[in-house]
C-alpha cells in the first residue's frame, strides 16, 4: 500500500480534530499533552461552543497551548490560571470558560488560586495534567513527583522526609463544597482515552451549565524527562503512577 | 471665616462622628470643609481624633500645626493637644477622668461636663452630641437649623429614628458647657 | 457631573465613582488604608444595579490576575491596595503592560519597607514611575490630592488605559484616602455592551466568532527579534504618552523666586506653605505634577532658568526630587524635604525648610 492508501477515508479510524490546526507542535512524541490538546478540542467542537469558549493556558509545557488549537485563549501568569478565569466567567457568565494547567502550576505555586477558586465554585473547568515532574524547564521536582523518583532537583529519588510526599491535590479538591466533579484519569490506552473524553465533555457541559468547579486530572507521562522511550514511559507510568494517583471519580455530583 | 478644629478622645465616644456632623452641617451652611482622622488601630479603643476645616474659601492643607479650637474629651488628648491651640485659641474639655487641668493662660478655656450629663440622663451614645452642643454654643460658626440638617445627613438611614434624640441632646449641650478662663 | 453634593472620604469616591463610570469589574484584597474602597463597593452592591462585579479575591495575587482575566476580554476591570499588597501585585501588573491591557490600579500608599506602618507615605514613587515589576513599562500615573480628583480620576484612568491599551495608576496615599471633603460625583454612564467591546476592542478574548482568527493573550516569545520588536512598539506608545498626557498645575509660579515641587497629599499642605510664605513676603510658587509619570519635564526645566531654587516635598526619603534634577539638569538647586515612616509634616514644617533653603 501506498501512503495514499494508507491514509485514505476507508482506513481513517482517526481524524485531526477540526479545532486543532497545522501548526507543528513542540511537544516531545510520546507527551500525553498531545493527545489531551485533541481531546480538548474534539470536545469543544462537537458541543459546538467554539464561539462561546475561552481557555487560559498555564506557564508549563502547555504554555504554547494557544498555537494548536483555534479558540480564544488567555496565557496566565505561573498558577494564576484559575483566578484568571475566575474573572473571565464572572464578566462573561455565558462562555465556557476552562484552564488547562501542569502539576507544578496548578499544585505547586498555584495551589491557593486552585483551592480559592474550587472553594467558590467558580463555574470553570480545569484539565490538570499530572506527569509528577517540570517538563518544560527540563525535569525537576514536581508537587506530584513520586517518592524515590529522581529528578534533576532530587537526583538521588524524592525523600519523603525531606521534600515531603506526592500532593494528592484532587483529592483535596474533591472535599471541597464548591466542587462538582473531580476525577482522575489517564490516556495511556485507547480506552482510557475514550473515558477521559467523556470526563472532558462533563466537566464543559458543568462549566457552562453552573454547577460549580470540574476538574479532570489526567496522569500523564512525559517521557522526555523521565528518560525514557514514550513506551517504557507508557509502562511506567502505568506500573509506578497509577497505585499513588489511582484513576476514578473522586466526585461526580 | 477659617475654623481650624481638632477634636480627640478615646475610641468609641464618637469623635470621628461628631466630627462628620460638624462637616456636614458645614456643606449646610455652604461652606468648604475637610475631615481627617488620625486612623488605625486607634479606632479600636485608643485615643481618636479628627481634624474638622470649615472655610469660606477652598481649603489647602487638611493638616495644621495649630487649631483655634481644641475639644479634648480624655487626659491624653489634652496632654497632646494644648500646646497646639493657637494663642487666642479655644480648649474645651470635659473633667471626667481628668487629673491635671489646663494650665495655658493665653486661651479661651471652656469645661462641659458631658460624659456625667450623658449618665445621668442614662445615655452615654448622645455624649459627642451634648459636647457639639456645648461647642455651638460658644462658636456659633453654624447656624443651629443647618446643623440638625447636618446631623440628619449624616446618619445613615437605618439610624434615622434616633434623629430627634441627637437634636435635644446638641440642644441640651448649650445649656451645660462653662467658661473657666 | 451631578448637581448634589457629598461628603466622603477619598477611598470612597473611588468606589462610588468606579460603579458610574460603568466598571465592570473590581478584584480587591483587603489592606488598611485603603479597604474602604472593596467595603464600599460591597455596600453599593453594583451587581444589582450596573451588573458591575466586585470580588474579595484571596490574595492580591489572585486580585490582579483577575484583572489581567477581565481586561483580556476588553471589560473595564480595576483592582486597588496599599503599598504592601501593590508590591506583591507588580508581577501581574508587568504582565498587563506586557499583554497591553487597559485596567485602572489604585495604590492608597503607606510607610514601608516591609509591613512598615498604616499611615500615610508617598514611598512607591519609585515603585510606580520607574517599574516595580520587571521588564522595560510604563505606568500612567495619576496623583490627586482631593477628594473630587480622586472621582474625577477614575475616569480619566480608565480613560487614558483604554486609549493607549496599558495600564493607569491611582498613586495616592492614606491622607487623600482618609480625608473627608465636599464632592461632586460623575454622572452614571451605562456599561458596555458585548458588542461594543468587541467593537473597540477587536483583540478582546471573547470567544472567537467566524469572522476573525482566534484571539490569544501572551506576553511569551521566545524569539529575541520578535521580543525586540514588540518592547519597540511598547517604547513609541510610552513616547506617544509622554508627548499628548503630561499634566501638571501652576500656583503663583508666574512671580516666584523659589518653586515648591510636590504631589498629592504633600502639595496640598504645600498650598498652605505658599500662603504662609507670601504673607511673610517671600515669593514662592507651588509646581504640582499630576500625571508623575508621563513627568512634566518640560515645565521644570522652564522654570529653572526663571527661579532661584526648587524644594521638593515628598513623604519619602527623596524619590520624584530624582526627576526634578533630570528635569533642571543642573541649572540651579533643588533640594529635598520629606518626612518618613508615616509621619505627615505640616505647612509650616515645610516653610522651616523651605527657609533654609533660601
Amino acid at each position: 500500500m501506498d501512503k495514499n492508501e494508507l491514509t485514505g477515508a476507508e482506513t481513517l479510524v482517526y481524524a485531526k480534530p477540526r479545532l486543532v490546526n497545522d501548526t507543528e507542535m513542540h511537544y516531545c512524541p510520546g507527551c500525553s499533552h498531545g493527545v489531551v490538546h485533541h481531546l480538548v478540542a474534539e470536545v469543544i467542537d462537537e458541543l459546538g461552543w467554539a464561539e462561546k469558549t475561552i481557555g487560559v493556558s498555564p506557564v508549563g509545557c502547555a504554555v504554547f497551548a494557544h498555537k494548536y488549537v483555534d479558540i480564544d485563549w488567555q496565557q496566565a501568569a505561573h498558577g494564576r490560571a484559575p483566578a484568571v478565569a475566575t474573572a473571565i466567567k464572572r464578566l462573561n457568565p455565558d462562555k465556557m470558560v476552562f484552564t488547562y494547567q501542569g502539576d507544578g502550576d496548578l499544585a505547586a505555586i498555584g495551589t491557593a488560586e486552585t483551592i480559592h477558586a474550587a472553594n467558590r465554585g467558580e463555574n470553570i473547568a480545569i484539565i490538570f495534567i499530572n506527569n509528577a515532574i517540570y517538563g518544560m524547564t527540563g525535569g525537576q521536582m514536581a508537587p506530584t513527583t513520586l517518592n524515590q523518583m529522581v529528578t534533576t532537583t532530587c537526583p538521588e529519588g524524592r525523600d519523603p522526609r525531606i521534600m515531603g510526599n506526592p500532593l494528592k491535590i484532587v483529592d483535596m479538591l474533591a472535599l471541597l463544597d464548591g466542587v462538582c466533579l473531580a476525577t482522575r484519569q489517564s490516556v495511556h490506552t485507547a480506552a482510557a482515552v475514550k473515558k477521559t473524553k467523556r470526563m472532558i465533555k462533563l466537566a464543559f457541559e458543568n462549566a457552562m451549565a453552573n454547577k460549580g468547579t470540574s476538574i479532570v486530572e489526567v496522569v500523564s507521562s512525559c517521557n522526555a524527562g523521565w528518560r525514557m522511550n514514550p513506551v517504557d514511559a507508557n509502562n511506567w507510568m502505568a506500573e509506578n503512577m497509577l497505585s499513588v494517583f489511582p484513576v476514578g471519580d473522586l466526585k461526580n455530583l | 471665616m477659617l475654623q481650624e478644629i481638632v477634636i480627640s478622645g478615646f475610641g468609641g465616644q464618637g469623635v470621628l462622628s461628631m466630627g462628620k456632623i460638624l462637616a456636614y452641617s458645614g456643606i449646610m451652611e455652604g461652606k468648604e470643609v475637610s475631615w481627617f482622622p488620625a486612623y488605625g488601630p486607634e479606632q479600636r479603643g485608643g485615643t481618636a481624633n479628627v481634624t474638622v476645616i470649615l472655610s469660606d474659601k477652598p481649603i489647602s492643607s487638611p493638616i495644621v500645626d495649630l487649631y483655634d479650637i481644641v475639644i479634648v474629651l480624655n487626659q491624653p488628648s489634652l496632654d497632646k493637644f494644648e500646646s497646639k491651640v493657637k494663642p487666642g485659641g479655644t480648649l474645651i474639655y470635659d473633667d471626667y477622668g481628668i487629673r491635671r487641668k489646663p494650665a495655658r493662660k493665653d486661651i479661651h478655656v471652656f469645661k462641659i461636663e458631658a460624659m456625667d450629663e450623658s449618665m445621668k440622663m442614662n445615655n452615654t451614645k448622645v455624649f459627642n452630641m451634648l459636647v457639639l452642643g456645648g461647642l455651638l454654643k460658644i462658636l456659633p460658626m453654624i447656624k443651629l437649623e443647618n446643623v440638625m440638617k447636618g446631623l440628619k445627613k449624616s446618619l445613615p438611614k437605618r439610624h434615622r429614628k434616633l434623629l430627634s434624640m441627637n437634636e435635644e441632646a446638641i440642644v441640651h449641650g448649650m445649656e451645660i458647657i462653662s467658661r473657666e478662663g | 457631573m451631578s448637581e448634589e453634593i457629598s461628603l466622603m472620604k477619598g477611598n470612597e469616591a473611588i468606589a462610588h465613582a468606579a460603579v458610574r463610570y460603568g466598571a465592570d469589574g473590581y478584584f480587591g484584597y483587603p489592606i488598611t488604608p485603603q479597604s474602604e474602597i472593596i467595603e464600599t463597593l460591597m455596600e453599593l452592591a453594583p451587581w444589582k444595579t450596573t451588573g458591575m462585579i466586585v470580588m474579595q479575591a484571596e490574595s492580591e495575587l489572585a486580585a490582579i490576575n483577575m484583572v489581567y482575566g477581565g481586561a483580556g476580554c476588553g471589560k473595564a476591570v480595576m483592582t486597588s491596595s496599599s503599598s504592601t499588597g501593590m508590591s506583591l501585585k507588580m508581577e501581574g501588573i508587568s504582565y498587563i503592560a506586557a499583554g497591553e491591557l487597559p485596567c485602572l490600579l489604585v495604590n492608597v500608599m503607606r510607610g514601608g519597607p516591609g509591613l512598615g506602618t498604616i499611615q500615610p507615605s508617598q514611598s512607591d514613587y519609585f515603585q510606580t514611575v520607574k517599574g516595580g515589576g520587571h521588564g522595560d513599562y510604563r505606568l500612567i500615573t495619576l496623583a490627586p490630592y482631593s477628594v473630587q480628583e480622586m472621582a474625577d480620576f477614575v475616569a480619566l484612568g480608565f480613560d487614558l488605559a483604554f486609549k493607549y491599551r496599558t495600564p493607569s495608576m491611582i498613586l495616592t496615599d492614606g491622607v487623600i484616602g482618609q480625608m473627608m471633603e465636599k464632592v461632586r460625583l460623575p454622572e452614571f454612564k451605562r456599561r458596555r455592551s458585548e458588542e461594543e467591546i468587541r467593537k473597540q476592542c477587536p483583540w478582546a478574548t471573547l470567544g472567537r466568532t467566524p469572522d476573525r482568527a482566534p484571539n490569544f493573550l501572551t506576553t511569551l516569545e521566545m524569539d529575541s527579534s520578535l521580543m525586540e520588536q514588540r518592547n519597540i512598539h511598547l517604547q513609541a506608545k510610552y513616547k506617544e504618552i509622554q508627548q499628548n498626557e503630561v499634566r501638571y498645575q501652576e500656583v503663583l509660579c508666574d512671580d516666584a523666586d523659589y518653586l515648591l515641587v510636590a504631589f498629592g497629599s504633600a502639595a496640598r499642605i504645600c498650598l498652605k506653605t505658599v500662603d504662609l510664605a507670601r504673607a511673610e513676603g517671600l515669593k514662592v510658587g507651588l509646581l504640582r505634577p499630576i500625571t508623575l509619570w508621563p513627568f512634566p519635564s518640560e515645565i521644570l526645566e522652564k522654570y529653572a532658568s526663571k527661579v532661584k531654587g526648587m524644594l521638593t516635598v515628598e513623604l519619602n526619603a527623596g524619590q520624584m526630587v530624582e526627576d526634578v534634577r533630570l528635569a533642571v539638569n543642573g541649572k540651579m538647586p533643588v533640594e529635598h524635604y520629606g518626612r518618613l515612616g508615616g509621619i505627615v509634616p505640616t505647612p509650616d514644617h515645610v516653610l522651616e525648610a523651605l527657609k533654609k533653603l533660601i
